[in-house]
């Protein structure tokens, strides 16, 4: 297993004891990060407060590291009161998994990792047999099935409504049927922060903490906290062939196919999903400011650059979020 | 940099679409792959141009109908300020959606077509921003460039506007005369209106000042979650976690829990970072008290000498926001700051036309879309103050038991 680049010192302990007095006086001002971060720990302590069995999807991806992080001071100086889940595709890249492990450990949290390769070998999904195929798709039946077997009524997903244009109608609380379906043109209206978490036993609710932070914000929120995240975040050297016009990293998952010529190039990753239709990007930024000043000039969403996964249509995403995807 | 959520109203072809992608393209918010995509569908539907309507129109049936069916949420930021833009579609189901995204801004836009004045649907819109306290209203006369960029047609939709913005509760009240389509002061300020000495639309989003919107004076703290970690070094730690409803919270501070009315000092005012010196609306935090009182989610913090409202009887105004029409007599669930109960509607006094504001006496339900004053009677005391004066202590949603759908919101006013 590779190791994962520490940029930045492991998470500073909180004080618990600095004498209030000292602290300058606000001008009543919040910054837009801390307004935002302010709203998620509302939502995190609504849901942990109102529904009975949560859970918080943990894949070692920036958004879930964001996520996971805001969790924790939201019950600061307790412990998470709900479990993580992993949705593993087996599709993985080492330095995500070997990140994912030693953060879950830093937390002191429990790790629920549900399987797609476990599905597969259950029956309970058939895996497109041409190689390099993605597993993505296959990972919702395997998050509906942990949910049933678990009891979860509610998950916390990482998802924002910057990301993509059926995201962008997704609520805070969102309502899932029996079969974990999301019906977009019947959502419950969300008014003021009171959310409504409601449901029969069987249906759930997806919270989406972070629905109204941007990429931008996400990668504010890591140089502020100084989170230490995957090291495929930066630029690497790594064997790539362009496949679609995206580029896609040579390895136990990818391999060229006939006619591709492999190249080595600096890249980083903008997202973390299945190794099989997650794209890098040709970046020199080693360092969260330059990712930053990166992700401040872009001209291309993150999921457009790098996730072969939605392009197949205009709908791929409402799609696969109706059958229960993240 | 300080957080702007606003909300955009507007009819069909009124523009509303283009002025929004308008600000996003030049603002950099939208991304050339997002762009991409919406150039090829307008050439698949063989549209002349591309349709700006196609980035904000997230889903199939909302593309295949050509509508807007949902709220949606956009991002773009300025070196000044990051937004939030509720967008809510006009003619579906206009009402739930406006109220939707209205909820939570702090400004509200509203566009009018210059060649067709006011009609209907701004008065409309206008009446909603109003009666969700929508601090600041900005009136944008589109398409001007269509009436030639005439100054008599701005000045007389305006004090038309004005006149009707009397009659309604609307404290900060903008004009600005643009052009969505060829951009004239919408960025910059637009050498074809000479005779207008505001600011462009961006330009006030930018410096509007919003500080002072939220209720600094009457302490609220609605306890969501307390906080006891199991541990044997901080065994008798005990936090109430909440946010911040209004006023202002200090160590130091006498407070007074509700409903048991007892009081105590505060210890400390904490969050994962470390004490705070003072929280106020929104912020996230812990409140430690000097002595052991039993507190618990849905019980308020707040100041003895400054008390909210404590009853089971409230008059609201309500948004039916579902299908199956209100019943009178009828029970639902309330959600109001942490604190649910039950309610009974029991009476409805009348229902109000968003349109004419006239009041119809004889209403005995409300439909989808439908607005009206009723009195409920509660199974458990609500801590509250009225909406006009606290948005957060003075807002509630009603939530049907036997199907869990959020049915209405609601406005509460003062007690009578």
């Amino acid at each position: 297993m590779s190791t994962t680049r520490a940029c930045h010192p492991p998470v500073a302990r909180y004080p618990l004891a600095i004498d209030a007095t000292t602290l300058p006086p606000s001008a009543y001002e919040l910054s837009h990060l801390d307004a935002l971060e302010a709203e998620a720990i509302h939502i995190f302590r609504e849901v942990a407060a109102t529904l009975e069995r949560p859970v918080l999807l943990f894949s070692g991806g920036k958004d879930s590291i964001v996520m996971l992080r805001v969790a924790e001071k939201a019950f600061w100086p307790a412990p998470l009161p709900f479990p993580v889940m992993h949705v593993d595709t087996g599709h993985n890249f080492p330095e995500v998994l070997e990140y994912r492990d030693r953060r879950v450990e830093e937390v002191g949290v429990r790790l629920v990792v549900a399987s797609v390769q476990a599905s597969i070998d259950a029956g309970r999904v058939t895996e497109d047999p041409r190689p390099g195929a993605s597993r993505n798709r296959l990972q919702t039946v395997t998050l509906l099935d942990a949910i049933e077997e678990h009891g979860f009524d509610a998950v916390f997903g990482g998802a924002r409504r910057d990301e993509e244009k059926a995201r962008a109608k997704e609520r805070v609380f969102s309502f899932r049927d029996d079969f974990g379906q999301w019906d977009p043109k019947n959502q419950r209206p969300e008014l003021w922060n009171l959310y409504n978490g409601r449901h029969r036993p069987g249906e759930h609710i997806r919270v989406f903490p972070l629905s109204n932070w941007t990429e931008l914000d996400i990668w504010q929120y890591i140089s502020e906290e100084q989170l230490e995240i995957p090291s495929i975040y930066y630029a690497h050297h790594r064997q790539v062939v362009r496949r679609d016009g995206m580029l896609m990293a040579i390895g136990e998952f990818v391999q060229p196919s006939d006619g591709e010529e492999v190249l080595e190039a600096l890249v980083r990753y903008r997202t973390v999903g299945d190794a099989t239709c997650t794209a890098a990007v040709e970046s020199a930024a080693g360092t969260i400011a330059e990712v930053i000043a990166e992700v401040a000039a872009t001209r291309v969403t993150e999921r457009g650059a790098t996730r072969a996964d939605d392009k197949f249509s205009e709908a791929a995403m409402e799609d696969r979020k109706k059958e229960g995807y993240f | 940099m300080e957080l702007l959520r606003f909300a955009t109203a507007g009819s069909v072809d009124d523009g509303k679409s283009t002025l929004i992608g308008r600000l996003l393209y030049d603002s950099k918010a939208i991304f050339e792959d997002q762009l991409e995509a919406v150039e090829r569908t307008s050439r698949q539907r063989g549209e002349v141009g591309t349709n700006l309507a196609l980035l904000t129109d997230g889903l199939r049936a909302e593309r295949e109908q050509g509508i807007t069916i949902d709220v949606a949420y956009r991002y773009f930021a300025t070196p000044r300020r990051k937004f939030v833009i509720a967008d809510t579609p006009g003619h579906v189901q206009y009402t739930r959606n406006m109220v939707t995204g209205a909820s939570t801004a702090d400004l509200a836009l509203v566009l009018v077509d210059a060649r067709n004045g006011i009609v209907e649907q701004s008065r409309r819109h206008a009446f909603l921003a109003s009666l969700l306290r929508v601090p600041h209203l900005v009136v944008c006369i589109n398409k001007m460039d269509l009436v030639g960029y005439d100054q008599d047609v701005f000045e007389a939709i305006k004090n038309e506007f004005r006149a009707f913005a009397m009659k309604l509760d609307v404290t900060d009240l903008s004009f600005v005369p643009i052009s969505a389509l060829h951009g004239d002061n919408v960025v910059h300020r637009s050498a074809n209106t000479p005779w207008y000495e505001g600011s462009s639309l961006l330009h006030h989003l930018e410096e509007v000042h919003i500080a002072s919107d939220r209720n600094l004076i009457d302490a609220r703290f609605p306890v969501q979650y307390v906080i006891r970690p199991r541990d044997d070094s901080l065994h008798d730690y005990r936090g109430y976690a909440g946010q911040v409803a209004g006023g202002v919270l200090k160590p130091g501070d006498e407070v007074v829990a509700l409903p048991s009315g007892f009081t105590s000092t505060i210890e400390s005012v904490e969050t994962a970072d470390g004490p705070v010196a003072e929280a106020f609306s929104p912020m996230s935090v812990t409140v430690r008290l000097k002595d052991d009182l039993d507190v618990s989610r849905g019980d308020m913090l707040c100041r003895p000498s400054n008390r909210p409202n404590v009853g089971q009887d409230v008059e609201a105004m309500i948004c039916w926001l579902t299908d199956t029409p209100l019943r009178i007599r009828g029970r639902y669930a309330i959600k109001h700051t942490t604190r649910e109960a039950r309610a009974l509607v029991s009476d409805l006094q009348y229902r109000l036309d968003v349109n004419t504001l006239h009041r119809d006496e004889s209403a005995d339900t409300l439909a989808l879309n439908e607005i009206g004053r009723v009195t409920l009677r509660t199974t458990a005391p609500l801590f509250y103050d009225e909406y006009r004066r606290n948005r957060a202590t003075g807002s509630f949603i009603l939530v049907d038991e036997a199907t869990n759908a959020t049915v209405a919101g609601g406005m509460i006013l003062a007690p009578s």
